[in-house]
Protein backbone atom coordinates (compact mmCIF):
# COMPACT_ATOMS: atom_id res chain seq x y z
CA UNK A 1 0.00 0.00 0.00
CA UNK A 2 2.91 2.52 1.03
CA UNK A 3 4.51 1.95 -2.29
CA UNK A 4 1.41 2.35 -4.33
CA UNK A 5 0.97 5.84 -2.43
CA UNK A 6 4.54 6.82 -3.55
CA UNK A 7 3.62 5.74 -6.60
CA UNK A 8 0.63 7.91 -6.95
CA UNK A 9 2.26 10.71 -4.95
CA UNK A 10 4.70 10.56 -7.85
CA UNK A 11 2.04 10.55 -10.84
CA UNK A 12 0.50 13.90 -9.31
CA UNK A 13 4.08 15.52 -9.68
CA UNK A 14 4.11 14.10 -13.13
CA UNK A 15 0.28 15.86 -13.62
CA UNK A 16 0.95 19.07 -12.44
CA UNK A 17 4.40 19.76 -14.12
CA UNK A 18 3.18 18.36 -17.38
CA UNK A 19 0.16 21.07 -17.13
CA UNK A 20 2.18 23.76 -15.95
CA UNK A 21 5.04 23.05 -18.58
CA UNK A 22 3.00 22.49 -21.52
CA UNK A 23 0.98 26.02 -21.97
CA UNK A 24 4.27 28.24 -20.93
CA UNK A 25 7.12 29.38 -23.12
CA UNK A 26 9.77 28.26 -20.24
CA UNK A 27 13.23 29.41 -22.02
CA UNK A 28 13.34 32.80 -21.38
CA UNK A 29 16.89 33.54 -20.71
CA UNK A 30 17.73 35.19 -17.42
CA UNK A 31 20.87 36.46 -19.08
CA UNK A 32 19.19 38.36 -21.48
CA UNK A 33 17.74 40.34 -18.91
CA UNK A 34 20.74 41.10 -17.20
CA UNK A 35 22.42 42.34 -20.63
CA UNK A 36 18.89 44.15 -21.75
CA UNK A 37 18.93 46.03 -18.41
CA UNK A 38 22.81 47.39 -19.29
CA UNK A 39 21.73 48.27 -22.70
CA UNK A 40 19.20 50.08 -20.97
CA UNK A 41 20.98 52.24 -18.53
CA UNK A 42 24.04 53.02 -20.75
CA UNK A 43 21.25 54.43 -23.48
CA UNK A 44 19.73 56.61 -20.63
CA UNK A 45 23.21 57.73 -19.80
CA UNK A 46 23.26 58.66 -23.30
CA UNK A 47 19.88 59.92 -23.69
CA UNK A 48 20.65 62.10 -20.72
CA UNK A 49 23.76 63.68 -22.14
CA UNK A 50 21.68 64.30 -25.29
CA UNK A 51 18.60 65.74 -23.57
CA UNK A 52 20.29 67.89 -20.60
CA UNK A 53 22.94 70.26 -21.24
CA UNK A 54 23.55 71.14 -17.49
CA UNK A 55 24.99 68.12 -15.02
CA UNK A 56 23.04 68.94 -12.37
CA UNK A 57 21.35 64.82 -11.83
CA UNK A 58 18.02 63.64 -11.24
CA UNK A 59 17.11 67.50 -11.13
CA UNK A 60 14.00 68.70 -12.88
CA UNK A 61 14.62 70.02 -16.09
CA UNK A 62 12.27 70.97 -18.70
CA UNK A 63 13.66 70.48 -21.92
CA UNK A 64 12.36 71.03 -25.52
CA UNK A 65 14.11 69.53 -28.63
CA UNK A 66 15.48 70.46 -31.80
CA UNK A 67 14.80 68.02 -35.25
CA UNK A 68 17.55 66.71 -34.52
CA UNK A 69 18.18 66.01 -31.06
CA UNK A 70 14.54 63.87 -32.07
CA UNK A 71 15.91 62.09 -34.42
CA UNK A 72 19.13 61.22 -32.45
CA UNK A 73 16.55 60.12 -29.32
CA UNK A 74 14.85 58.01 -31.69
CA UNK A 75 18.11 56.07 -33.60
CA UNK A 76 19.16 55.95 -29.54
CA UNK A 77 15.79 54.04 -28.90
CA UNK A 78 15.91 52.02 -31.48
CA UNK A 79 19.20 50.87 -31.71
CA UNK A 80 18.53 50.14 -28.02
CA UNK A 81 15.61 48.18 -28.51
CA UNK A 82 17.40 46.41 -31.55
CA UNK A 83 20.34 45.05 -29.55
CA UNK A 84 18.13 44.66 -26.24
CA UNK A 85 15.23 42.38 -28.64
CA UNK A 86 18.90 40.93 -30.59
CA UNK A 87 20.69 39.80 -27.68
CA UNK A 88 17.56 38.43 -25.68
CA UNK A 89 16.70 36.19 -29.04
CA UNK A 90 20.10 34.87 -28.58
CA UNK A 91 20.54 33.61 -25.47
CA UNK A 92 17.01 32.41 -25.36
CA UNK A 93 17.58 30.20 -28.66
CA UNK A 94 20.35 28.44 -26.48
CA UNK A 95 18.78 27.88 -23.94
CA UNK A 96 15.47 26.64 -25.63
CA UNK A 97 17.67 24.32 -27.30
CA UNK A 98 18.81 22.94 -24.10
CA UNK A 99 15.46 22.56 -22.61
CA UNK A 100 14.51 20.76 -25.95
CA UNK A 101 12.18 23.45 -26.36
CA UNK A 102 11.92 24.85 -29.94
CA UNK A 103 11.40 28.80 -30.43
CA UNK A 104 8.73 29.05 -32.65
CA UNK A 105 6.75 26.48 -31.35
CA UNK A 106 2.81 26.97 -30.04
CA UNK A 107 4.27 27.99 -26.53
CA UNK A 108 6.41 30.90 -27.73
CA UNK A 109 3.83 31.90 -30.49
CA UNK A 110 0.67 32.10 -27.45
CA UNK A 111 3.49 34.15 -25.64
CA UNK A 112 4.36 36.47 -28.52
CA UNK A 113 0.70 36.99 -29.47
CA UNK A 114 -0.05 38.10 -26.09
CA UNK A 115 3.33 39.74 -25.31
CA UNK A 116 3.93 42.35 -28.78
CA UNK A 117 0.09 44.30 -29.14
CA UNK A 118 0.65 45.77 -25.62
CA UNK A 119 4.02 46.70 -26.82
CA UNK A 120 3.82 47.43 -30.21
CA UNK A 121 0.89 49.99 -29.35
CA UNK A 122 3.32 51.64 -27.05
CA UNK A 123 5.77 52.04 -29.10
CA UNK A 124 3.46 53.67 -31.70
CA UNK A 125 2.11 55.67 -29.44
CA UNK A 126 5.61 57.56 -28.01
CA UNK A 127 6.17 58.08 -31.93
CA UNK A 128 3.69 59.70 -32.44
CA UNK A 129 4.07 61.82 -28.89
CA UNK A 130 7.73 62.17 -29.80
CA UNK A 131 6.74 63.66 -33.36
CA UNK A 132 4.52 65.66 -31.97
CA UNK A 133 7.19 67.45 -29.15
CA UNK A 134 5.47 65.50 -25.95
CA UNK A 135 8.43 64.36 -24.75
CA UNK A 136 8.24 64.25 -21.28
CA UNK A 137 5.46 61.51 -21.60
CA UNK A 138 7.79 59.42 -23.66
CA UNK A 139 9.81 57.24 -20.64
CA UNK A 140 7.07 56.95 -18.00
CA UNK A 141 4.86 55.42 -21.15
CA UNK A 142 7.57 52.73 -22.37
CA UNK A 143 7.78 51.96 -19.18
CA UNK A 144 3.66 51.45 -18.48
CA UNK A 145 3.25 49.93 -22.13
CA UNK A 146 5.91 47.02 -21.48
CA UNK A 147 5.18 46.42 -17.72
CA UNK A 148 1.27 45.52 -19.30
CA UNK A 149 2.53 43.50 -22.06
CA UNK A 150 4.75 41.62 -19.23
CA UNK A 151 1.34 41.29 -16.65
CA UNK A 152 -0.56 40.29 -20.23
CA UNK A 153 2.57 37.52 -21.37
CA UNK A 154 3.52 35.74 -17.78
CA UNK A 155 1.01 33.35 -18.01
CA UNK A 156 3.04 31.76 -20.92
CA UNK A 157 5.91 32.20 -19.67
CA UNK A 158 8.19 31.97 -16.97
CA UNK A 159 6.04 32.96 -13.80
CA UNK A 160 8.17 35.70 -12.49
CA UNK A 161 7.77 37.83 -15.46
CA UNK A 162 4.30 39.18 -13.66
CA UNK A 163 6.00 40.55 -10.68
CA UNK A 164 8.59 42.53 -13.55
CA UNK A 165 5.69 43.56 -14.91
CA UNK A 166 4.24 45.26 -11.73
CA UNK A 167 7.13 46.84 -10.95
CA UNK A 168 7.33 48.48 -14.28
CA UNK A 169 3.47 49.09 -13.97
CA UNK A 170 4.37 51.10 -11.02
CA UNK A 171 7.62 53.04 -12.08
CA UNK A 172 5.18 54.27 -14.93
CA UNK A 173 2.67 55.55 -13.40
CA UNK A 174 5.33 56.84 -10.73
CA UNK A 175 7.09 58.99 -13.67
CA UNK A 176 3.60 60.33 -15.20
CA UNK A 177 3.27 61.68 -11.20
CA UNK A 178 6.74 63.00 -11.03
CA UNK A 179 7.00 64.14 -14.64
CA UNK A 180 10.43 65.83 -15.12
CA UNK A 181 12.44 62.88 -13.52
CA UNK A 182 11.09 60.14 -16.46
CA UNK A 183 14.38 59.49 -17.21
CA UNK A 184 15.75 58.40 -14.12
CA UNK A 185 12.39 56.01 -13.48
CA UNK A 186 13.08 54.32 -17.01
CA UNK A 187 17.11 53.82 -15.99
CA UNK A 188 15.15 52.27 -12.51
CA UNK A 189 12.88 50.18 -15.04
CA UNK A 190 14.65 49.20 -17.37
CA UNK A 191 18.08 49.09 -15.91
CA UNK A 192 17.90 48.15 -12.49
CA UNK A 193 14.81 46.18 -12.63
CA UNK A 194 15.68 44.21 -15.47
CA UNK A 195 19.31 43.65 -14.05
CA UNK A 196 18.09 42.31 -10.82
CA UNK A 197 15.43 40.17 -12.35
CA UNK A 198 17.85 38.69 -14.64
CA UNK A 199 20.23 37.40 -11.77
CA UNK A 200 17.31 35.97 -10.22
CA UNK A 201 16.01 34.05 -12.82
CA UNK A 202 19.51 32.82 -14.04
CA UNK A 203 20.47 31.84 -10.36
CA UNK A 204 16.94 30.09 -10.40
CA UNK A 205 16.50 28.25 -13.53
CA UNK A 206 19.63 28.77 -15.36
CA UNK A 207 22.69 28.11 -13.13
CA UNK B 1 -11.51 1.10 -0.68
CA UNK B 2 -12.51 -0.93 -3.42
CA UNK B 3 -14.61 1.19 -5.15
CA UNK B 4 -11.29 3.95 -5.13
CA UNK B 5 -9.38 1.32 -6.95
CA UNK B 6 -12.15 0.70 -9.21
CA UNK B 7 -12.55 4.00 -10.30
CA UNK B 8 -8.16 4.47 -10.44
CA UNK B 9 -8.13 3.98 -14.80
CA UNK B 10 -5.27 1.50 -15.93
CA UNK B 11 -5.14 3.50 -19.27
CA UNK B 12 -3.29 6.19 -16.78
CA UNK B 13 -1.08 4.03 -14.93
CA UNK B 14 1.99 4.51 -17.70
CA UNK B 15 3.85 7.65 -17.09
CA UNK B 16 4.11 8.67 -20.77
CA UNK B 17 -0.30 8.36 -21.05
CA UNK B 18 -0.37 10.36 -17.78
CA UNK B 19 1.71 12.80 -19.24
CA UNK B 20 -0.28 13.09 -22.47
CA UNK B 21 -3.57 13.66 -20.67
CA UNK B 22 -2.21 15.92 -18.36
CA UNK B 23 -1.09 18.40 -21.32
CA UNK B 24 -4.72 17.59 -23.33
CA UNK B 25 -6.61 18.44 -20.65
CA UNK B 26 -5.19 21.76 -20.52
CA UNK B 27 -4.57 22.70 -24.09
CA UNK B 28 -6.51 23.74 -26.70
CA UNK B 29 -4.75 20.84 -29.00
CA UNK B 30 -0.79 20.20 -29.24
CA UNK B 31 1.35 18.39 -32.07
CA UNK B 32 3.00 15.39 -32.00
CA UNK B 33 6.41 17.17 -31.66
CA UNK B 34 5.55 19.55 -28.88
CA UNK B 35 4.51 16.66 -27.13
CA UNK B 36 7.42 14.60 -27.79
CA UNK B 37 9.43 17.93 -26.83
CA UNK B 38 7.49 18.21 -23.56
CA UNK B 39 7.84 14.60 -22.39
CA UNK B 40 11.18 13.65 -23.62
CA UNK B 41 10.20 9.97 -25.19
CA UNK B 42 11.04 8.86 -28.53
CA UNK B 43 8.30 8.75 -31.50
CA UNK B 44 8.14 5.27 -31.23
CA UNK B 45 7.00 5.00 -27.82
CA UNK B 46 5.44 8.47 -28.02
CA UNK B 47 3.17 6.85 -31.14
CA UNK B 48 2.16 3.78 -29.25
CA UNK B 49 1.19 5.12 -26.45
CA UNK B 50 -1.01 7.71 -28.09
CA UNK B 51 -2.93 4.71 -30.48
CA UNK B 52 -3.74 3.14 -27.12
CA UNK B 53 -5.47 6.37 -25.97
CA UNK B 54 -6.63 6.50 -29.30
CA UNK B 55 -8.31 3.36 -29.11
CA UNK B 56 -10.48 4.18 -25.95
CA UNK B 57 -11.23 6.94 -27.38
CA UNK B 58 -9.74 9.34 -24.97
CA UNK B 59 -8.00 11.55 -27.90
CA UNK B 60 -8.85 12.43 -30.96
CA UNK B 61 -6.68 12.86 -33.59
CA UNK B 62 -6.42 15.15 -36.66
CA UNK B 63 -4.26 15.29 -39.67
CA UNK B 64 -3.50 18.67 -41.21
CA UNK B 65 -1.55 20.18 -43.97
CA UNK B 66 0.51 23.33 -42.45
CA UNK B 67 2.80 25.07 -45.11
CA UNK B 68 2.33 21.66 -47.12
CA UNK B 69 4.14 20.33 -44.07
CA UNK B 70 2.09 16.94 -42.07
CA UNK B 71 0.99 18.01 -39.08
CA UNK B 72 -1.09 15.62 -36.76
CA UNK B 73 -2.68 17.16 -33.84
CA UNK B 74 -4.18 15.69 -30.69
CA UNK B 75 -7.29 16.77 -28.69
CA UNK B 76 -8.69 15.02 -25.79
CA UNK B 77 -12.07 13.53 -26.56
CA UNK B 78 -14.98 14.48 -23.85
CA UNK B 79 -14.94 11.02 -22.60
CA UNK B 80 -11.25 11.38 -21.95
CA UNK B 81 -11.76 14.38 -19.42
CA UNK B 82 -13.83 12.73 -17.48
CA UNK B 83 -11.78 9.50 -17.39
CA UNK B 84 -9.00 11.60 -16.02
CA UNK B 85 -10.82 13.91 -13.54
CA UNK B 86 -12.08 10.43 -12.35
CA UNK B 87 -8.55 9.08 -12.08
CA UNK B 88 -7.21 11.98 -10.64
CA UNK B 89 -9.84 11.94 -7.94
CA UNK B 90 -9.41 8.62 -7.09
CA UNK B 91 -5.68 9.48 -6.60
CA UNK B 92 -6.52 11.96 -4.35
CA UNK B 93 -9.20 10.06 -2.05
CA UNK B 94 -6.53 7.16 -2.03
CA UNK B 95 -3.86 9.51 -0.63
CA UNK B 96 -6.12 11.09 1.83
Amino acid sequence: MENAKEKYIEDLKVIRSMMDRSGRFISLSGMAGVIAGCIALLTSYLAYDLVYEGRDYFSYRQFSATSTEILLLLILGSSAILSALGAGYWLTTRKAKRNGQSVWGSESKQFMASFFPALITGGLLVLILLVKGFLGLIAPLCLLFYGLALVNASKYTLKETRGLGVIEIILGLLGIYFIGYGLAFWALGFGLAHIGYGIYMHLKYDA
Amino acid sequence: MKSIIEDLNKAFENKVRLGVMSILVVNEFKDFNSLKELLQVTDGNLSSHIKSLEKLEYVDVEKKFVDRKPRTEYRVTKQGRLAFKKHIAAIEKLLK
